[in-house]
């Protein structure tokens, strides 16, 4: 009964989302306070059903309720309960499900939150959203109806694909899409502009703290994504710029671009055009991603089981959303007044730079996901393009960008000056010297490349504090008046720095891992040693074990530091009886930054010998600690006093509270 | 600087990056993009030395063969030719004989394919969607079992 009533939950949100589409436009074009007043109340409606619909689909995978069709082939009654919740969204229908919930979550925030936006803005912003929403809704109805019901209902489920059993289901997906879903404001936003035709600072104002949580959740959701696939897969890697996370990074690439260059729209009312441009952008992005996971033109673990009708319904949306609002900005950006005027060597130059960077950057990575599909359409070859491709031309694009970082906040707005800025750099030019010098001696020459990597950062880590530190002024103040300074900073100057410090850190993480990693894969029997990374690893044996819903052998290693143990390690191949289906638990031991990975492959024939990868990999951990900082600090920029709607303006409050947007 | 020299400055500078991406792009296309070729085609045009290539097909029944360490040998078939591979390292989870299987590499001049990765990228019925493509393409895909044609060498 229950899942009637979702599904029927699910008809009315579709109905609402309709009439959402059309009066609050129609209201704002009016000048009709009524009719825009509609939006608020359909907002909040669409995403209580939602939310409903999104609990009667739990409650049937909680109570393995298998006459669900969905339930039946992505459930089973052994499967532990946290598996049973996350597993709602780990298939297609129940991902869409959730993804137009955070969809109707985005728009009653905006419609609970928005109430100092002028009404016609807001208005215009949750028609927007309810175009999309409808598409979706319409997707979800027609082609993807989560609670189809199967007669007569089966005794057991299929079970959940057991690569997608783990904790970073119920992590990864949800962020992941708080985050895409998340650029939608800026893409309403932006389009409502254009509706209106009068964009000006405070717009930019409005939408970059939206920008600024969907970035933050993208952020986390990609670290997330990247964090599991590196410990799940059993392959030791954490990046493999596959389709799916190139889908996922594009937005990323643009979305970071729009939250630098919605600075300069509000502080200096420049760039209007190409902010717009971009929030649009960001969110085709995202659309893309979502077609390119969801339509099964590509096969990975994100791709669940493929119907072509789903695609070419994807691939509607993708045409109008996209084409429809790239028209409306072609015929309307015109009529967008320029602002303020800069010298190339200025805060808006530096902010300019770096969008010219991350979106050449997007472009490339563009192109390489896209090639293979577009050159097989046309000429039916296949190809493949990979990590090298990826490295050859996203890598030399990174370079000059990570080199002008620390420049950017210690340059004035306007007209800057940039031997000043060198000047005021000399500490962080020394300290990336010295340990690009220090790190070519180490390694005696042999990884020059990978110590030139290491001295970018450290200039990245010193460079981003230094500009805390000029504003503090500690060199003329001293100690005690330099932290008062400190003090009475915005929160936005810490953000900045926060999240250009954790991407020095993703860097050093990255160039250790890359260059300075051992790997062996190796053939070894019960009491055998190797050694990887300076310390002794001393295989004990196979044993077997039963789970819950898997059958498992474990392996049993030994770490020895100089003949002392320091602990062990296990490291399993699974088999999911469900669904006869093998995987790898990687053992995994953290030291510090660096950690050990084990993962086991076959018993070769003879006897007990095993064959084994074991990778040392150094301050590996580095690579995700770093996209934390970058997420805690778009969370303290959050916090700024400035950013939040509504706000009043600039009062010398710091114990203000620290509520969202 | 005069408003023109600005202009012709930024607009120097946007061409020069994008430019450079260009150029990288380009280079890198030519370089290191690997081209899908399967069994037959392999033995119909030998790729030149050094070419990276995705070898596709079924892994057939019976010829794996494992040394006494971690390196494999086993045989991609597209129920019409076979190609031997050698591959160092820990097979992916969802390598069986009789299945769907794709290994990246360049080919050796013996004709002996050396696989630096082998692929476990597969759907439910164990089968890469590049092979079921080309199968299909060829007329050796049986739509109603969702299996290749039944020949000796492959199935299960």
């Amino acid at each position: 009964m229950i899942v009637e009533l979702g599904h029927y939950a699910l008809i009315l949100a579709l109905a609402a989302s309709l009439i959402q589409s059309v009066i609050p436009a129609l209201g704002a074009y009016r000048g009709d306070a009524r009719m825009m007043e509609v939006g608020q109340s359909s907002s909040l409606g669409v995403f209580l059903l939602l939310a409903f619909a999104f609990s009667a689909l739990t409650v049937a995978y909680v109570t393995s309720d298998f006459s669900v069709l969905n339930v039946y082939e992505n459930s089973h009654s052994a499967k532990p309960m946290l598996y049973k919740i996350t597993g709602v969204w780990g298939n297609h229908e129940g991902s869409m499900l959730l993804w137009v919930l955070i969809l109707a979550f985005f728009g009653a925030l905006v419609a609970s939150f928005g109430r100092d936006l002028p009404p016609s803005l807001r208005a215009n912003v949750l028609s927007v959203q309810a175009w999309i929403l409808t598409a979706f809704l319409a997707f979800i109805l027609f082609t993807s109806n989560p609670f189809a019901r199967l007669f007569p209902a089966p005794f057991e489920g299929q079970d959940l694909n057991p690569i997608l059993q783990d904790v970073g289901l119920a992590i990864h997906p949800p962020l992941l899409y708080l985050g895409y879903v998340g650029f939608s404001i800026a893409f309403s936003f932006a389009v409502a502009a254009l509706m209106d035709g009068k964009i000006d600072a405070a717009w930019a104002r409005w939408v970059r703290p939206w920008t600024l949580t969907a970035w933050i959740f993208l952020t986390l959701g990609i670290s997330m994504g990247s964090y599991w696939a590196y410990y799940e897969l059993g392959w030791g890697g954490w990046w493999f710029w596959d389709p799916v996370e190139n889908a996922s990074f594009m937005p990323w690439l643009s979305g970071t671009a729009l939250l630098h260059s919605a600075v300069v729209m509000e502080k200096r009312s420049a760039l209007k055009v190409w902010t717009i441009l971009l929030a649009i952008l960001t969110f085709s992005l995202s659309l893309l991603g979502t077609f390119l996971v969801r339509s099964g033109v590509l096969t990975s673990v994100h791709a669940f089981a493929t119907d072509p009708s789903r695609g070419v319904f994807i691939l509607m949306i993708l045409c109008i959303f996209i084409g429809g609002s790239l028209a409306l900005f072609a015929f309307r950006a015109s009529t967008l007044e320029s602002g303020g005027l800069f010298q190339p060597v200025s805060r808006e130059g530096a902010l300019v730079l770096n969008n010219l960077f991350l979106t050449t950057a997007a472009a490339t990575v563009l192109i390489g996901t896209l090639y293979p599909l577009l050159l097989e359409m046309v000429t039916g070859e296949k190809i493949s393009v990979g990590a090298p491709f990826f490295n050859l031309t996203f890598g030399p694009l990174m370079v000059p960008l990570l080199l002008a970082v620390p420049f950017g906040p210690l340059l004035a707005w306007k007209r800057g000056d940039i031997a000043g800025a060198t000047q005021r750099l000399y500490w962080a030019v020394g300290a990336a010297l010295l340990t690009a010098i220090i790190a070519i001696a180490l390694t005696q020459g042999t990884e020059v490349l990978a110590s030139l990597g290491l001295g970018l950062g450290v200039w990245l880590l010193i460079g981003s504090l230094t500009d805390l530190a000029e504003r503090a002024n500690f060199r003329k103040a001293g100690l005690s008046k330099g932290f008062a300074r400190l003090k009475g900073l915005p929160r936005s100057a810490f953000g900045t720095t926060l999240a250009h410090f954790g991407l020095g850190v993703t860097v050093i993480g990255i160039v250790c891992v890359s260059a300075f990693e051992t790997e062996i894969v190796t053939s070894m029997e019960p009491g055998g040693t190797r050694e990887a990374g300076g310390y002794e690893i001393r295989f004990d044996g196979m044993s077997k074990r039963q789970g819950p819903n898997f059958s498992e052998e474990v392996g049993t290693f030994t770490v020895l530091d100089a003949g002392r143990a320091l602990g062990t390690m296990e490291s399993a191949r699974r088999l999911y009886t469900a669904r006869q289906m093998p995987t790898t638990e990687a053992g995994i031991r953290t030291n510090w930054f660096s950690q050990l990975y084990i993962s086991l492959g076959d018993s070769a024939a003879n006897g007990g010998a095993t064959v084994v990868r074991i990778w040392y990999k150094p301050w590996v951990t580095l690579i995700w600690i770093g996209t934390l900082f970058m997420a805690f600090g778009g969370m303290v920029s959050l916090a700024d006093r400035r950013l939040r709607v509504g706000a009043p303006a600039a009062r010398k409050s710091l114990h203000a509270s620290g509520a969202k947007a | 600087m005069t408003r023109k020299g600005k202009r012709l400055l930024s607009i120097g500078g946007m061409f020069a990056v994008v430019a450079l991406a260009a150029g990288l792009v380009l280079t890198a296309m030519s370089d290191s993009v690997a081209y899908f070729n399967s069994p037959t085609d392999i033995m119909e045009n030998t790729p030149g030395p050094g070419q990276r290539i995705r070898l596709g097909g079924m892994v057939e029944t019976g010829s794996v063969v494992r040394d006494q360490g971690e390196t494999v040998t086993f045989r991609v078939t597209d129920t019409v030719q076979s190609v031997p591979v050698t591959y160092t390292g820990i097979l992916p989870n969802l390598f069986r004989e009789g299945q769907g299987v794709v290994a990246e590499g360049t080919l050796g001049p013996d004709r002996l394919f050396l696989a630096d990765t082998v692929l476990a990228k597969h759907d439910e019925n164990y089968m890469p969607k590049e092979v079921v493509d080309d199968l299909k393409a060829r007329g050796l895909w049986d739509d109603e079992s969702s299996r290749p044609m039944a020949t000796e060498g492959a199935g299960t």
